[in-house]
């Protein structure tokens, strides 16, 4: 059987100081609904937050808004997975020029800053990033439960 | 929106303890850095940041942290840590914080591990 929508939230918050605390509260509720396990969703809430931070932070959206869309996925009888949409109007950039960042190299540099994708990418299961001149949107999936599991 | 972060220190046996409760974002971590930059100028070469009130961190606020490693580093000090949520001690796997500073399961291991 494929996966359906079971559940889908959208909420869209403006650039503001800590609002990505609002995304962080929506995806435990719907995590929680969905019996993930508490290091999943924490794993998850962190994930949410680098990707609004980063929105806020480096998209120069004229907007000034990201747009969230939270969706779990699969069947009445069992929740599969988490997958959430983060917008923004921006103006774009390219995911393959991002530099890894390294603690080694951050010592020594002036800016300590730009782990956002690296973290996301390290705690999410799937992350894909769609940008260009008119915006970025970035879709992440965490499983419900570890497939190794 | 968010509550500030709190932080409160505590010497514990010539150990310096500081203690967090909230969000470390950019504000929180620079809060931290401003009482850990008192606490080096006071003399003390160890400091123990014991995280059991925080259960949120984000980017920003760990990069702050890297500069007060970075200052230990300077002055051949150590900057640890205890008490963290799984998914913060993972997140400074990832950014290699663990590299340059110690992560303990609680504080009496921490300070038996850095007192001696």
């Amino acid at each position: 059987m494929s996966a359906a929508t079971l559940r889908e939230i959208s909420l869209t918050l403006p650039m503001l100081p800590d609002m990505e605390i609002a995304a962080s509260k929506t995806v435990t509720a719907l995590a929680e609904y969905m019996e993930m396990s508490p290091d999943r969703i924490d794993e998850v809430r962190m994930a949410v937050l680098e990707a609004c931070i980063n929105a806020f932070e480096h998209s120069r959206s004229e907007e000034g808004k990201v747009l969230l869309t939270f969706s779990v996925l699969g069947t009445a009888a069992e929740p599969e997975k988490l997958r959430i949409r983060i917008e923004d109007s921006g103006v774009g950039f390219d995911p393959s020029e991002v530099v890894e960042p390294n603690i080694q190299d951050k010592l020594k540099a002036k800016s300590k800053r730009g782990w956002g994708l690296k973290i996301i990418r390290s705690l999410m299961d799937e992350v894909d990033i769609h940008s260009n001149s008119s915006g970025t949107t970035v879709i992440m999936t965490k499983y419900r439960a570890d497939r190794g599991e | 929106m968010a509550e500030m972060l709190k932080v409160t220190t505590e010497n514990r046996d010539g150990l310096a303890v500081v203690y967090t409760e909230g969000y470390i974002n950019n504000q929180g971590g620079e809060e931290i850095a401003r009482i850990a930059y008192q606490l080096i100028e006071a003399g003390h070469k160890s400091v123990l940041l014991n995280l059991a009130g925080t259960k949120i961190v984000n980017s920003i606020g760990i990069s702050i942290l890297i500069e007060i490693i970075e200052k230990m580093l300077e002055i051949e000090g150590r900057l640890a840590f205890c008490s963290l949520t799984p998914t913060i001690e993972k997140t400074f796997h990832i950014m290699g914080l663990a590299q340059y500073a110690s992560i303990y399961p609680d504080e009496a291991t921490a300070a038996q591990a850095l007192v001696s």
